[in-house]
């Protein structure tokens, strides 16, 4: 069960839900390039240029570690990078579970996405603003002392540290992709949580992916807000749980 | 401990004020003015209680927020975002979150720059989780921290900018592509020091002439804009004297002539040779060095080594000691001409690259072509350095291709690539600049004597 976190933290925002499965699944998480613990220099403006560049990871992650028939879990934009995996190798994988997908932000004609193109341009100023305990004497020992993470742990707001640069690419590619036509090549069984009142995925995107998605079971939920694992832990579990059968 | 300023010790020892104490204050009045704003929201951010400061900061009424509005409503969308994709995670993670810089949607359609501090009350019996937030107003400090984020910019597109110049100039350095010279198989590397920003000395060039072809490569010392002029007036110096029937060595004299002219205090270390087809599948090269690291031969078989006289670098004296050599190159015969960006590369614990080294990596590469040979060896000393050579490298490799099937090993003895006359070299009287000593044999090669391996691999 490979779990894959968004844009903005990293993988502590599974550390309310992955714990559930570990009886039963070989739980693995990860942090994107660019996020959490995985270093600056993993990171790579021309690879992740597109979400293209993820979805690799995550294949080479799978094969890294011999998944096979893998529950694929992923929230916010990393729901896309797993529809895209699927769709480049659809049988490494047994079940996708996608929570707050949005195949598209922007609003397309008929299609609305929730977002305009100037919104997504107020959003990158605002990643200016917010370094996050981000700066350029604070990166090397954070970034050098990986075997010492409690230097890194103690600083405000380390969960979501981003370097701002790569805060700001990830982010451009994240809202302005359209992954709209990826949705119907899934073949493998899907699950959308959608939460109630959700500002960066609304209803109306995570019905739109139903639809889309041949075969496909949406779960309304009652947790409000994007992020579920975090706010609604067990109600995202047994969503999960009731999914998979266990 | 020595500690600076006031002790609590000292603190303690100070007289009373009269009037003091927790009676002069009133909480409920210390709320609702405090000197900033107070928010209390749900989870979820729905807001259940502000203070006055708040409601006189954005301009709403108690009714139409407390129980009605969220948090998130008050921001504009593009914080809204961050609000869901960091801040609430954070809270949640963290049960904090300190100095998010938001702008909150004042009710008269404003923008107020804000800095928010939250925290979270965890649940107590009947009462659900809270977030306390502090909303401290930060117009004038936002407006300073733009000023610095223009200033960076400015700062990062100059880098960019210096960065994108040193390409441009490193490009003049070397050929954007090698034309390709009949019956020779060539390539070379350039890899600036570093992460490329800074530019180099380093060059090398591969040119026709009326004559046949030549080559050179050098490394002026030092770096930036003044090397970078000194670098081109010899690139295209030698490009120049080329195009005469100029041999090698006064080639070279020449270009130390024009460098003593520039008036620089730049001087360099080149390599020039003169490339002649010899009538059947190989090749002589008539070269000479100026203080140069000697190109090392890497034959078909046998032993690889340096071939070649240093000389006197370039740019420092009036008469140079320039010396001429020549070297019969056969079928799968290579000549590696680099730098000391090579050899003096420096690994962590492991010392300098080293001439050993080169020679034990160009005897497993031997059978590479140009390009591989040529690429390898970049890499091994880039890696070498863990990927940050300290010095620009520059590698131009000639070598005769070897079409047929490999021929049988040449027996050892007739291969010697330095220390031996084995060879006719080319002794050019015709000096045009300086006393150089004039070579009268190649001190290395494989010279017209064992000329029966020419014929090898046809």
């Amino acid at each position: 069960m490979v779990f894959s976190h968004g844009f903005g933290c990293d993988q502590n925002m599974w550390r309310l839900v992955a714990p559930a499965f570990a009886d039963r699944y070989r739980v693995v998480l990860f942090d994107h390039a660019g996020a959490g613990a995985s270093g600056p220099a993993s990171y790579s403006f021309e690879r992740y240029s597109s979400l293209g560049g993820y979805a690799q990871d995550v294949l080479e992650i799978c094969r890294e570690a011999d998944l096979k028939d893998v529950v694929f879990v992923g929230h916010s934009v990393s729901a896309m990078i797993g529809v895209l995996a699927e769709a480049e190798e659809p049988g490494r994988f047994g079940a996708l579970v996608l929570v707050g997908p949005s195949p598209r932000y922007i609003d397309d004609g008929d299609y609305v996405g929730g977002f305009s193109r100037e919104d997504i341009d107020e959003l990158l100023e605002s990643l200016e603003s917010n370094y996050l305990g981000w700066s350029s004497a604070m990166a090397p020992m954070i970034v050098g002392n990986p075997d010492r993470p409690e230097l890194g742990a103690e600083l405000t707001n380390s969960f979501c540290r981003t370097d701002p640069a790569i805060a700001r690419h990830f982010a451009g590619v994240t809202f302005l992709s359209d992954n709209r036509a990826d949705l119907r090549r899934v073949t493998t069984p899907t699950l959308i949580l959608q939460c109630s009142d959700d500002l960066i995925a609304p209803r109306a995107v995570g019905e739109y992916v139903h639809r889309e998605i041949p075969g496909s079971e949406l779960v309304l939920m009652e947790a409000t807000g994007h992020c579920p694992n975090l706010s609604a832990p067990q109600e995202t579990v047994d969503a999960i749980r009731a999914f998979l059968g266990d | 401990m020595p500690s600076a300023g006031r002790s609590n010790e000292d603190v303690r020892r100070a007289p009373r004020h009269p009037v003091a104490g927790d009676a002069d204050e009133n909480l409920e009045d210390l709320y609702e003015n405090a000197p900033f704003g107070y928010l209390s929201t749900l989870m979820d951010g729905t807001i259940v209680k502000v203070n006055t400061t708040f409601l006189t900061l954005t301009g709403y009424d108690r009714e139409g927020l407390v129980g009605r509005a969220r948090i998130q409503s008050l921001l504009p969308v593009g914080d809204r975002i961050f609000y869901e994709t960091h801040f609430a995670p954070l809270l949640v993670i963290q049960g904090q979150v300190r100095e998010i810089a938001v702008e909150l949607k004042s009710a008269g359609g404003a923008r107020l720059p804000v800095l928010l501090n939250g925290v979270v009350r965890g649940p107590v019996p009947d009462r659900p989780a809270l977030v306390r937030f502090s909303v401290a107003p930060a117009t004038d400090r936002r407006e300073y921290e733009r000023e610095l984020l223009r200033a960076r910019q400015r700062a990062e597109r100059s880098e960019a900018e210096t960065r994108r110049l040193a390409q441009i100039l490193q490009a003049g350095f070397v050929p954007s592509e090698l034309p390709p010279v009949p019956g020779a198989d060539v390539a070379g590397v350039y890899r600036p020091a570093g992460r490329g920003d800074e530019v180099g000395g380093d060059f090398y060039d591969l040119f026709e002439t009326p004559q046949g072809w030549a080559l050179s490569l050098g490394d002026v010392c030092g770096k930036g804009a003044q090397a970078a002029v000194v670098t081109s007036l010899a690139r295209y110096t030698l490009r120049a004297v080329g195009m005469q029937r100029t041999p090698p060595r006064d080639a070279l004299a020449l270009l130390n002539q024009a460098v003593l002219r520039e008036r620089t205090d730049r001087f360099l270390t080149a390599a020039y040779a003169r490339i002649d087809r010899d009538g059947g599948e190989g090749a002589r090269v008539t070269m000479s060095l100026a203080g140069h690291p000697p190109p090392f031969l890497v034959p078909a078989a046998g032993a690889v080594g340096p071939v070649g006289r240093p000389g006197t670098l370039l740019g420092v004296f009036q008469d140079p000691n320039l010396y001429e050599t020549a070297v019969d190159l056969a079928p799968g015969d290579a000549l590696v001409f680099y730098t000391d960006g090579i050899i003096e590369g420096r690994g962590a614990g492991e010392g300098l690259f080293g001439e050993e080294r080169l020679a034990g990596l160009l005897e497993a590469a031997r059978d590479l072509d140009a390009k591989g040979v040529a690429e390898h060896l970049v890499d091994e000393v880039v890696s070498f350095q863990s990927g940050l050579p300290s010095d620009d490298i520059a590698v131009l490799v000639l070598r005769i291709p070897r079409d047929a099937p490999p021929s049988p090993p040449r027996p050892p003895g007739l291969c010697r690539p330095s220390g031996e006359r084995a060879g006719s070299g080319e002794a050019d009287g015709a000096a045009a600049g300086g006393e150089g000593e004039v070579e009268d044999g190649a001190d290395a090669g494989r010279g017209g004597a064992d000329g029966g391996d020419g014929v090898d691999g046809v």
